[in-house]
């Protein structure tokens, strides 16, 4: 019982630190942070590196493979799309870089 | 030796899983973070693979490619405009390796488990199974290969909560009865149907809602998982995935004023509550293109409200190049962005980076709210719920009380629409009535080019 329970520790602090975090990010980036934290929960890839590879049988071996190229097209899906967006957010322009491209500096901040 | 490198990899990939999302609390630091991230993915990824338990790895490596050609196309070729069904699809996979490793374990360990392993492998086969189903439905809606528009019949929410009651019931049956494969496999079967059912009621204007929920779980059974097979690095990750994920559906719901129970039962399509306001006897002005370029090019302030439309008519561009004009005539442009417009948390945030907009021009719903009196001009974009005065003032309408853009508030407002027919809610939205609105009718995008064309000419 004591390493479920242990395991209970680490959930909950888990979820602690996450609620801290996560409340924190600000709604410009949610989508990111959706298909971030969707790329990171695919590390259940590890348990399904487990199943495929320990091998307990057909059946644990072909769900286990299944299971592998399902998370693995989410880690290599996942961050490689969440870098692409994120990569996307950028602030205005210097008002000098943008005399340089001949254009007046737009008004406000 | 190797135990002790597993390990440390798993401890290493959960610190840096929370200093990537940490680092996504600021667009400037996010990148990077997210980098570090990745790496500790990589790392965990290793450190599993040297284990004593792993001896074959000829099926390991198969999916790792096969996921890795799939990943990759997922990750390059996806639109911005496709991002909501590329995140559903997403989280159908997720919870698709976690339900097929608890399948796997109760497979090889079925009778050596004991209840509290039962409890947590109940758990992740549970939720994991209703995310796949309910995760493949939101795709196919988003995708528009079934109906967006909520599927209702009656007894609806008798059905969906006696299939709830019996698959618990399935539940607690085997955390007293662990090994009991018949009952194991009729709970995913009915865990399975929830998943349809429970997508079944829901509109394509609740999708973000459901989209944050489906989050939460597939992270809840990832979490379940690493609870079944002892593995610290799942608890962490899914506990911080389940937690990110309910914290965006409380968001959501909050900005559409709803409870969770509202949408999940599906009220918004079965009632279809009819306001007591109908648009007999109320006129709309039209505009043409060349008017409303009149009224854009010398603005002051400009506040763009974009909606799902914008996504639907991939306007993004368009709508940047008209404002840069402005911004050259030496006025302003911002952008109003309510939580819930378009499908998904922060949709038009990302449409709009993708235009490169620069991100310090787009604004929260309460950073902006006090700013439209100001506005000479607004300009909403295929957007509906989120500007209906309605919700402010009409105690009848179905969605009085949700927080909105007070659009109405501008100088002029000018609506980008594709027809009279009312939003996807099926709501009238008096602020098309209003005498200081005008409509200018047509596809965003040709509506947009032509505005651009007049405006270059002002």
């Amino acid at each position: 019982m004591s390493l479920q329970l242990l395991q209970l520790y680490v959930f909950v602090l888990a979820a602690f630190v996450g609620f801290l975090v996560i409340t924190r990010v600000p709604p410009l980036l949610h989508t990111p942070l959706m298909s971030a934290t969707n790329a990171i929960s695919a590390i259940s890839l590890v348990g399904s590196l487990v199943a495929a590879g320990s091998d307990k049988g057909t059946v644990s071996t072909v769900l286990g493979f299944i299971a592998v190229t399902a998370a693995t097209i989410n880690v290599v899906g996942g961050f490689i799309i969440t870098d692409r967006m994120l990569k996307m957010f950028k602030r205005e322009p210097k008002p000098d870089a943008a005399k340089a491209a001949g254009t007046p500096a737009p008004g406000g901040k | 030796m190797r135990e002790i490198f597993t390990q440390f990899s798993y401890l290493a990939a959960s610190v840096l899983f929370i200093l990537g999302l940490k680092s996504l609390t600021h667009p400037d630091s996010a990148r990077r973070g997210m980098q570090q991230a990745a790496l500790g993915m990589l790392l965990a990824i290793i450190g599993t693979l040297v284990q004593m338990d792993i001896v074959r790895y000829d099926w390991i490596l198969a999916g790792l490619a096969i996921g890795t050609v799939i990943g990759i196309p997922l990750g390059v070729m996806v639109p911005m405009t496709a991002m909501p069904q590329r995140i559903a699809i997403s989280h159908m996979f997720g919870a698709m390796a976690a339900t097929l490793v608890g399948v796997a374990e109760f497979w090889v360990h079925g009778a050596e488990i004991g209840h509290a392993k039962m409890a947590a492998l109940g758990f992740e086969v549970l939720f994991g199974a209703l995310t796949v189903t309910g995760s493949f439905m939101a795709f196919g809606k988003l995708q528009e290969i079934i109906t967006g528009r909520p599927v209702t019949y009656k007894g609806q929410n008798f059905v969906n909560v006696m299939l709830f009651g019996a698959t618990l019931a399935m539940f607690g049956y085997l955390i007293v009865n662990p090994f009991s494969p018949v009952v194991f496999y009729s709970m995913i079967g009915l865990s399975l149907l929830i998943g349809i059912f429970m997508v079944l009621p829901i509109g394509g204007a609740d999708m973000p809602v459901v989209i944050s929920l489906l989050n939460s779980y597939a992270g809840l059974a990832s979490s379940a998982t690493g609870f079944a097979i002892g593995n610290n690095v799942l608890i962490i990750a899914g506990a911080l995935d389940g937690a990110s994920g309910f914290i965006l559906s409380l968001i959501m719901s909050k900005a559409m004023n709803r409870s969770f129970g509202n949408i999940i039962f599906g009220a918004f399509g079965a009632a279809v509550v009819k306001s007591d306001k109908t648009s007999a006897g109320l006129t709309v002005q039209s505009i043409s293109a060349e008017d409303a370029a009149i009224q854009i090019a010398y603005a002051k302030l400009m506040i763009v409200v974009p909606g799902y439309g914008l996504a639907v008519a991939q306007a993004q561009h368009q709508v940047r190049e008209l404002a840069e004009l402005i911004e050259k005539k030496g006025g302003e442009v911002k952008y109003a962005i309510h939580p819930v417009a378009g499908r998904m948390p922060g949709h038009m945030n990302v449409l709009l980076a993708e235009a490169n907009v620069p991100y310090d021009r787009l604004y929260d719903m309460d950073e902006i709210n006090s700013e439209f009196e100001r506005a000479d001009v607004c300009l909403v974009i295929g957007a509906n719920d989120v500007v209906n005065p309605a919700a402010r003032n009409d105690p009848s309408s179905p969605i009085f009380g949700m927080p909105i853009l007070n659009a109405d508030k501008a100088q002029r407002i000018i609506v980008m629409k594709r027809s009279m027919n009312p939003g996807f809610a099926g709501i009238e939205n008096e602020l098309f009535y209003n005498e200081k609105t005008s409509l200018l009718f047509g596809d965003a995008k040709a509506s947009l080019s032509k505005l651009v064309a007049e405006v270059k000419q002002a």
